[in-house]
């Protein structure tokens, strides 16, 4: 493996011992292929054991590693570095949520809000024997935002959420659109009505950002004009009766 | 002492096993709460792919399916060493208990009909495999998250279980750390399921997730609890070439073909019915042999080729795989064949319990990967993992409930003392300093188990790895740290743990070299065949804090189906 050296500037913050975050730079040979987690790893393993970071699965389908990597958010695992085309690759936690050591962030405040919209699936009447039935078609809509993984990075680049802490956020308001577009959902009433607030959908400011950045493909902010939709047509129904 | 928590039922383990425990638990009117190393939705259930298996008929070839198909399917897939009635549970619950996950949300893919969706997978006479897209894993745990969200059950994210507490031979409860504040925690239970997941990272190349390192699994071993078949490893044929991330059966289900550097289709001479399709032992051992004669591509690899499929088949119904494929090799498998190889995979082989996840230790139960209920025998069939976690999970959170244990009071004078002996250990461990560091010892141990407990095996190369790892367990004694804090000091979560996954890598190779015969997984070049005559029985490995662990030998559970010649 021809390897080549790259130094990698990373955000550091101890609340044992800092007030405030600073950085440190490690260098490091990565061969053709590497990924910035397997980088960090090496780093923790051989230069730094004090370095904390969140992994889980390495095959970007867990969510645990989102970070700010010169710049951009993504999921470590999955950013190559080479394909970076930087020699010093600086590497930040995500913003918009706050850091509690190092590249670790707080990630409660972020899982409050998917609970805010109650993400489970509320049909109505018993369960029936076999399942329920869905059309292929239908099951389509709600798909794309059945992959969510949780990861936050759609959180961190959202200038709503950036500004106010009480927003839900497109994470929440996409998943919240994932039970509203299920065919087998009945709470469609309820559902609306716990989005249609400044807090809630009309809280976006609709610049994509979160859907420029999600590694599954979700789009929260096509799930969150769908939902606007939805409350609109459900109040020009209201004014017509 | 302060650092205290009481619940009727602790699941220590946040993957589908634990939840759907929990999710019982709960109905059963019990307080539960779970506790896991990561959130739950990083567990590595969520990364399984292919599927789950129920024989629903669902599928226009698959309506004359029943679970005794499966039941038979599973045991003619595990080589005849799984128990057969454990086998029989697992299949006859299957189709409740995927129902019940649709019900519950999980987002299947759908039949034109509105059902849910099957396909074919190695090894299964019917195409009885369910799925979502090549995500079934995380539809499944995030909806079983979700359940738990709703009945409010109360999580203990990023508590490392470091050891389970026993009293008068019953399990009473566990010491925890918290990994974001260093705080060391008692928690007393009735009754406590582990459910930590499997521990292939003693591995090198393994599809697992990083965390997958069998810490609960360790913890239940060193209180007692014997481990059951440690030498069935299964390497799965298809991971993808460099990081070994899965490459999912389904790939193989939905059509994909195997090549060699010749642009031979080689499943037709090593499985002439079923081809590809054949269960993951032998298509992993004929793609390592391949390589091995000269047949493999430069590095060790082969093609995996999914282009006839078409771009829209590849798109609906392998979107995560194409996904996969993309971000790490750089193929987009719409126009070139996917590079793959063998690699480590799942754990046939942990901690023993009966069939509803219960240990020996009364108040102790195992499900999911961590355990041995013995329902994958020698090889586990694709599609079975999901399956298994959510109908022991069930079962067992059904019986825990029932358990009533000791008064809070009783136990809290030994849940203090093993507090205490914990905090001690690890403040042992900050303050040696003549030692090495966790990280050499643990890449040593992975080259060891790659190179000579591997997919080919033989009685050399298996003593050296005995002796091997006879000698890392003697150094990890000196083990030290890099990092003395407390907040967030992964340096002292990976060298607690690097001492369980020592224990398991040394019971694995230990049963292995013993083990004289070839059967599913475990495949010996010196001892051709398989020897139902002497070998037609579990392995078990008894801890043993002094040494090597103690093995003895127990009866496989054979009713119906009298072993044959495994052939496909």
């Amino acid at each position: 493996m021809n390897a080549k050296s790259y130094t990698f500037k990373v955000q550091r913050f101890d609340p044992e011992k800092d007030d405030q975050p600073c950085y440190q730079e490690y260098t490091l040979d990565a061969p053709e292929g590497m990924t910035v987690l397997e980088a960090l790893l090496r780093i923790q393993a051989e230069q730094d054991g004090s370095l904390a970071f969140r992994y889980a699965c390495r095959g970007a389908v867990c969510g645990s590693c989102a970070m700010l990597i010169n710049g951009q958010v993504d999921l470590a695992c999955r950013t190559q570095v080479r394909g970076l085309g930087a020699e010093t690759i600086t590497v930040e936690p995500l913003p918009n949520l706050p850091v509690l050591k190092d590249l670790v962030v707080d990630m409660e405040p972020f899982f409050a809000k998917i609970q805010a919209v109650q993400p489970w699936l509320q049909p109505s009447g018993p369960d029936p024997e076999r399942e329920r039935l869905v059309d292929p078609v239908q099951w389509a809509e709600a798909e794309p935002y059945t992959n969510c993984i949780l990861c936050a990075s759609c959180h961190s680049v959202c200038p709503a959420a950036g500004r106010d802490p009480a927003y839900l956020g497109p994470a929440a308001l996409a998943k919240h659109y994932r039970f509203l577009a299920d065919v087998r959902d009945a709470a469609d009433d309820e559902r609306t009505a716990r989005v249609d607030s400044e807090q809630g959908v009309w809280g976006c400011d609709m610049v994509w950002n979160c859907v420029e950045v999600c590694p599954k493909g979700v789009p929260p902010t096509q799930g969150i004009g769908k939902t606007r939709a939805r409350i609109r047509r459900a109040q020009r129904a209201k004014r017509e009766r | 002492m302060t650092n205290f928590s009481h619940h009727q039922i602790l699941v220590i383990g946040g993957g589908l096993a634990g939840l759907r425990a929990a999710v019982e638990a709960h109905a059963a009117g019990r307080s539960v709460a779970v506790m896991s190393k990561v959130y739950p939705m990083r567990s590595h259930s969520g990364a399984a792919q292919g599927g789950i298996n129920a024989a629903l008929g669902n599928h226009p070839e698959g309506q004359d399916d029943s679970w005794e198909n499966h039941a038979f399917d599973t045991i003619k897939g595990s080589d005849y060493l799984a128990d057969q009635p454990r086998a029989e549970i697992l299949a006859r619950d299957a189709p409740e208990r995927v129902l019940e996950m649709e019900h519950w949300g999980a987002y299947f893919s759908r039949f034109p009909d509105g059902r849910i969706a099957q396909r074919p997978f190695g090894g299964a006479g019917f195409p009885r495999t369910c799925y979502a897209a090549d995500r079934t894993g995380h539809h499944l745990l995030h909806t079983l998250w979700e359940q738990c969200l709703k009945r409010e059950i109360p999580f203990y994210n990023e508590w490392l279980l470091t050891r389970l507490v026993i009293h008068d031979g019953q399990a009473i409860g566990a010491v925890a750390l918290h990994i974001p504040s260093g705080e060391l925690r008692a928690f007393g239970a009735d009754a406590i399921i582990v459910a930590g997941g499997g521990h292939g990272r003693i591995y090198d190349k393994s599809t697992n997730a990083i965390i997958n390192t069998g810490s609960a699994t360790a913890a239940a071993y060193a209180a007692g609890v014997p481990l059951e078949d440690m030498e069935f490893v299964q390497f799965h044929p298809t991971t993808l070439y460099g990081t070994n991330i899965l490459i999912s059966e389904g790939v193989r289900g939905e059509g994909g073909i195997l090549y060699n550097t010749e642009g031979e289709r080689f499943m037709e001479r090593y499985a002439p019915t079923v081809k590809d399709l054949a269960p993951r032992d032998i298509v992993a051992r004929a793609i390592q042999t391949e390589v091995s004669e000269g047949r493999g591509f430069a590095g060790g690899y082969v093609h995996l080729d999914i282009r006839h499929l078409g771009e829209e088949i590849i798109k609906s119904r392998l979107p995560g795989i194409r996904q996969i494929a993309m971000d790490f090799t750089g193929v987009d498998p719409i126009e070139a064949s996917i590079p793959v190889q063998p690699g480590q995979h799942y754990s046939m082989g942990g901690l023993v319990c009966d069939e509803n996840g219960a240990t020996p230790l009364p108040g102790l139960f195992a499900i999911g990967e961590c355990s041995c209920i013995s329902v994958h025998g020698a090889n586990r069939l694709g599609g079975n993992s999901l399956l298994e976690t959510i109908v022991f999970g069930k079962r067992a959170g059904e019986l825990a409930s029932q358990r009533v244990g000791e008064s809070a009071n009783q136990r809290e004078k030994i849940l203090a003392e093993a507090l205490n002996e914990q905090a001690a250990a690890i403040e042992a461990l900050k303050a040696r300093t003549d030692g090495e560091r966790q990280t050499v010892i643990r890449r040593e141990m992975k080259a060891v188990m790659t190179e000579r407990v591997g997919i080919y095996r033989e009685e050399q190369s298996l003593a050296e790895a005995v002796e091997a790892l006879a000698e890392l367990k003697e150094r990890y004694r000196r083990v030290t740290l890099d990092n003395k804090g407390e907040v967030f000091n992964y340096d002292l979560v990976d060298a607690l743990e690097l001492g369980g996954m020592l224990e398991l890598a040394e019971a694995t190779a230990r049963t292995a070299l013993k083990r004289t015969e070839c059967r599913g997984s475990h495949w010996r070049t010196d001892h051709p065949g398989r020897n139902d005559e002497e070998w037609l029985k579990h392995s078990l490995a008894f801890y043993n804090p002094d040494g090597p662990p103690r093995l003895e030998y127990a009866d496989v559970l054979i009713t119906k189906y009298q072993p044959t010649e495994r052939k496909y």
